[in-house]
């Protein structure tokens, strides 16, 4: 028998403040992200080759021409469907399965539990045992895809230098590094680079990789919210850009 | 016939610590059915405190290291008083035991070539002790529990039941051994939960109790250092030896307040601390006594060169013997050269790299950093003195771990002998596993050897409960707290009987042990018994009465100064009193203290050492013969 | 220096309890296992803590202070404001012996669970030869003091307690890790993790590691990377396929 304690929780600071904050955090950008999927413009700045990061690759019909690096390989897309709906789900996925956001969502969203030492308002409970839950498993599928597409991002930000230099190009530029930084530091790619050897020390160079990775895996919460805000700011700028609100500030060019 | 829960077993283990752990293995292994009882939950006794390291002379930093050499130390640092069979038998035995609690699972810190790492420790002339970080102690104990946990996988294997030949019995205390004419039958405790008596029935005890510390105020031992298995064996008829002999560990937190007496590991010295003083000085060099001029540098020149050196200079005194580094500490305070809060710096965060300080002294940085609000990768920590250890104990036939009592054996700190009049840091771990697996194997071939069980009477039992429940029934009105009892012992113990002593000093805690003892025949205790601290402590108060009158009367009769004895008015070492043991023994609750003739070393061991050596330490006798 | 503190603390039993009031004195420096001290000395002499070391190494004195798991030894009182009341209570996710005390048996039973280390076949003691890097991640499991805390704060079973029969708590997943990366252990406990241990149930929501007073990074070093050798066993087609084409076990 446990002792009987009727409070739900004795803590006295403001534990619900995190998970409130995650919550509308991740709301405001997931509105954001829907209205900019749906829009289904102004994803592309054609006099300085910026493509924001939510459209690319544009492989469907409907892509603007120049847009579409690797060619518009796809039918048009029925109803309401914007090319972006071919990526969301790999990069939605990833970010979904990934464990660091598993935490933030379980606990924000869902209230499972709501803070440390806060009883959880559920009845049962089966974690990640059973399906839809089960598939967190396959996050590591969702890290190759993101992997894939943040290549491909790679390859716009130099493309877009071939204009010359503006604002928009060190926008891109820095996204790719806050997303090649949260990709780097995910908890499967450390597994991978090295963390599931028995014996570091008869793969040395693995061993570094693992310890690099580590060192970035334990910024994995800063990374996570730091790419996911500067994604948007960064598609906010082209978008403001493309759709002539403001103009690209130049340097060279 | 008193109604008590009963078990039976073979051999029956008191004290869950290094000790008594190995010991219940190797009892099993030897196929006894064993139970092991230990007052606080299993994995969290005493040994978890231990930080430095294990002494084994397995040669892995040095080559030069061998079983003599760590012989010779062990001899040296106890002032040759050491009984010299166990410090032969500890001395070759220890790499095999360290060995041995890797097939366990433990994971050591590694050489460069992935054998066991060895780090240099006051007292040792080779780096010698195998250690993780500085929680070793914690690595030995999760060892020793998880091998336990397997046993009782292999015995699920095979019979069904996990506790069939091996059992812990947890937060239980034993408060007296039932005896059938003379020899062990078994022993009576209580549940500490729910007061419940029980009576253990076995034909063999291990005792393993460890320490006496909490007879003193300033000690880093826990609550559980009562001296319950010194007082069971003196209740019992064994005797005891050298109980003078104390050890005042040099380095123990000084402030806060209420974590007076924490240990700060050697470790601290031997990775490159150093003392000083509020002048600034590193008075160490000013203490180094006589007998080892010629092994501690007398410059801190040299001395800082023989970290990277080790063979082509000597050692720094900080890293003297605990003993010497104690009295110095105390001799600094004195005269008024102490801290703030009365005692001395030792800093490591001049000698060391932040990062190196972090990864060789984890857990001490987190304890000051958590404790005292100090950083020691940026500031000198303030340490003294504090009770650590007690040289003296049961008095045991060395390689079985038997007392003179049938039946009863003694490991780890309850045994006495091993360490002489000083112990090495390090070498208790060593002794733990070495002894304790002697121990386990001494009380098996004994139970084996029985031809019929001996029989706890219906008397014995029901005189061990009406002794057990009698602090309820004390005189009402006028009864003595045992709190206060307590602290008043503890009081007395520390000023009195401490770390310097004197003739007039030690009559008077002679004569106030007296007074605290008739007091505590008035012991009242509120309440019921389950889980109450209150009675615990009455209980526990008793033992460490006991074994507190045995420190003093002997430290009384020793007119010497030798390790962790020091007189004040008599501060040199005589080599007659190194062929007298002071043994205490009880008869009728009135403690006896009589001399009685040490065992020559053996020839063979005596050659071991340099005849200028010898000439220090034995009388011109002795060296004839 | 000194001030009279306010104090709550959980009394009672396994027949029902509730917090009482206590004013006592703290003073500079204190932690509050010596607050729970000085009341025991001074007014309630039969108040039920369990304690041992006194220095955060032993992991006996579990409890919860103002809702927050932690040990009494390691919380000093100067994190309080002298007018705030302090609330002790014992660990939620165990049955309750007296006051602070609980019945921690449910940790006992789940160690036993656990596949002990596999020794190498064929090397003797005396022959084991690892290397540093590759003992330091089993090396800061084995810091764990088994104080339960992870145990205690762990939602899966504070919160659900049928699931304590299927679920062996971080303590223990850390443990089947720390012997999966241990370099000469020769067993496989990756599938019976899942299946037998629980660890699916784990939703990483870090309490485990929050609380953990030895700072060991419980959910990041050992849980995640158990969470990604069971993929590599269970959700991995490619090995799956491996497997069944080669007949590896």
């Amino acid at each position: 028998m446990r002792a009987q304690i009727a409070q739900r929780t004795l803590r006295t600071d403001r534990w619900w403040l995190p998970p409130l904050t995650t919550f509308v955090g991740l709301l405001l950008i997931s509105i954001y992200a829907a209205v900019r999927t749906f829009m289904g413009d102004h994803y592309w700045v054609d006099e300085y080759r910026y493509l924001t990061p939510m459209y690319s690759p544009c492989l469907t019909e409907e892509c603007l021409p120049n847009a579409a690096h690797f060619g518009r390989i796809l039918p048009e897309l029925p109803g309401f469907l914007t090319p972006p709906v071919i990526i969301i789900p790999f990069l939605l996925g990833f970010r979904v399965t990934c464990y660091y956001y598993r935490k933030a969502y379980y606990r924000a969203a869902w209230l499972s539990p709501p803070a440390c030492a806060v009883a959880e308002p559920h009845a049962k409970y089966t974690g990640e045992t059973r399906f839809p839950l089960i598939a967190q498993n396959l996050h590591r599928y969702f890290f190759y895809a993101a992997s894939f597409l943040l290549l491909i991002n790679i390859y716009d930000t130099a493309f877009a230098f071939s204009t010359g230099i503006g604002l928009g190009n060190v926008v891109l530029l820095v996204n790719v590094g806050l997303l090649g930084a949260y990709t780097l530091s995910c908890h499967s790619c450390r597994h991978i680079a090295g963390g599931r050897l028995k014996h570091f020390s008869k793969h040395p160079v693995r061993y570094w990789a693992w310890t690099r990775i580590s060192k970035l895996n334990a910024k994995h919460m800063q990374l996570a919210w730091a790419s996911l805000i500067f994604v948007c700011l960064t598609d906010l700028y082209v978008a403001l850009v493309a759709s002539g609100t403001i103009s690209d500030l130049r340097f060279v060019n | 016939m008193p109604e008590v829960e009963r078990h039976s077993f073979d051999v029956l283990v008191i004290g869950a610590g290094g000790a008594g752990l190995r010991a219940a293995i190797e009892a099993r292994e030897h196929g006894m059915r064993t139970a092991v009882l230990c007052k606080s939950l299993f994995g969290k006794a005493h040994t978890v405190m231990a930080e430095g390291g294990i002494a084994a002379a397995m040669g892995n930093v040095n080559s030069n290291d061998n079983w003599q050499v760590h012989f010779r130390d062990t001899m040296r640092g106890g002032k040759f008083l050491n009984n010299w069979r166990m410090a032969e038998l500890h001395a070759k035995e220890a790499p095999d035991r360290v060995w041995e609690l890797e097939t366990y699972g433990a994971l050591f810190d590694r050489t460069g070539d992935g054998r066991i790492s060895q780090r240099n420790f006051g007292g040792h002339e080779y780096p010698r002790l195998a250690h993780v970080g500085d929680r070793t102690g914690l690595e030995l104990i999760r060892s020793l529990q998880q091998k336990v946990v397997s046993l009782q996988q292999d015995d699920f294997a095979e019979t069904g039941d996990y506790e069939s030949r091996l059992k812990v019995f947890q937060e239980f205390t034993v408060t007296d051994l039932v005896l059938d004419d003379g020899r062990v039958a078994g022993a009576f405790g209580y549940w500490r939960e729910s007061g419940r008596f029980v009576l253990f029935e076995a034909p063999a005890v291990v005792l393993a109790t460890g320490g006496i510390g909490k007879s003193f105020k300033v000690t880093s031992n826990s609550w559980e250092y009562t001296g319950d298995g010194h007082a069971l064996a003196l209740r019992a008829g064994a005797s005891l030896i050298n109980m003078e002999f104390v050890q005042f560990h040099p380095t123990g937190m000084v402030w806060p307040p209420s974590v007076k007496g924490i240990l700060v590991t050697e470790s601290v010295r031997g990775d490159g601390g150093v003392l000083r003083n509020s002048d600034g000085k590193r008075f160490m060099f000013d203490y180094i006594p006589e007998v080892f001029k010629d092994k501690y540098a007398d410059n801190e020149a040299e001395a800082d060169r023989w970290y990277a050196d080790p063979g082509g200079n000597r050692r720094p005194p900080e890293l003297l013997p605990r003993d010497e580094v104690a009295r110095a500490i105390n001799s600094e305070v004195k005269a008024g050269r102490g801290s703030e809060h009365g005692g001395v710096f030792l800093d490591v965060s001049t000698r060391l790299p932040a990062e190196e300080i972090m990864r060789r002294l984890p857990s001490m940085h987190h304890q000051f950093k958590e404790l005292a609000d100090v950083d020691i990768t940026a500031q000198p920590m303030e340490v003294g003195p504090t009770c650590h250890y007690v040289m003296g104990g049961v008095q045991v036939e060395p390689d079985t771990g038997s007392s003179s009592v049938p039946g009863l054996f003694a490991a780890g700190e309850v045994s006495g002998g091993m360490h002489g009049s000083n112990r090495l840091g390090g070498n208790s771990l060593s002794d733990l596993l070495v002894f304790g697996r002697r121990a386990g194997a001494g009380a098996s071939s004994y139970v084996a050897g029985l031809s019929a069980r001996p029989v706890c009477s219906d008397d014995a039992v029901a005189e061990a409960e009406r002794v057990a429940v009698a602090p309820f029934s004390g005189s009402s009105g006028g009864g003595e707290n045992p709190y206060t009892l307590h602290m008043e012992l503890q009081q007395v113990m520390n000023d009195l009987v401490g770390i310097i002593r004197k003739a007039d000093e030690m009559d008077q805690a002679i004569k106030r042990l007296d007074e605290l003892k008739r007091r505590a025949a008035t012991l009242v205790v509120e309440g019921h018994r389950q889980f109450n601290p209150g009675w615990h402590l009455a209980l526990d108060l008793r033992n460490m009465l006991v074994v507190s009158e045995c420190v003093a009367r002997a430290a009384l009769l020793r007119t010497e100064s030798r390790g962790g004895h020091t007189r004040d008015d008599f501060p040199g070492m005589d080599p007659d009193w190194r062929r007298k043991l002071l043994v205490c023994t009880l008869s009728d609750s009135a403690v006896d203290v009589v001399e009685e003739p040490q065992i020559p070393i053996r020839p063979d061991l005596l050659a071991l050492f340099e005849h200028s050596e010898l000439q220090k330490y034995l009388a011109a006798d002795e060296l004839e013969g | 220096m000194g001030y009279q503190g306010h104090f709550r603390v959980w009394r009672g039993s396994d027949q029902g309890g509730g917090l009482e009031d206590f004013t006592v004195e703290v003073n500079e420096g204190e932690v509050v296992l010596d607050v729970i001290h000085r009341l025991q000395a001074t007014q309630t002499p039969d108040l039920a803590v369990r304690w041992n070391c006194k220095a955060g190494k032993c992991g006996s004195c579990s409890a919860e202070i103002n809702g927050k798991p932690r040990l009494l030894c390691m919380t000093r009182m100067s994190v309080f404001a002298e007018d705030e009341t302090v609330t002790v209570t014992p660990m939620r996710t165990f049955p309750v012996i007296r006051d602070l005390v609980t019945d921690v048996s449910y940790n006992y039973r789940k160690a036993r669970e656990i596949p002990s280390f596999r020794p190498p076949a064929g090397v003797g003691p005396g022959e084991y030869r690892m290397q540093q890097v590759d003992v330091e991640r089993s090396q800061e499991f084995r810091k764990c003091i088994e104080c339960f805390l992870c145990n205690n704060t762990c939602h899966v079973i504070r919160d659900h307690e049928e699931n304590k029969e299927s679920f062996a708590g971080p303590r223990f997943l850390m443990r089947v890790a720390e012997l999966e990366m241990h370099p000469l252990d020769e067993a496989d406990r990756v599938g019976e993790v899942q299946s037998s241990h629980g660890l699916g149930l784990c939703n990483i929501t870090k309490c485990c590691t929050d609380v953990c007073p030895e700072h060991i990074k419980i959910t990041d070093n050992a849980l995640i990377p158990m969470k990604e050798r069971v993929a590599d066993q269970r959700y991995d087609p490619l090995v799956w396929l491996g497997n069944k084409l080669f007949r590896r076990s």
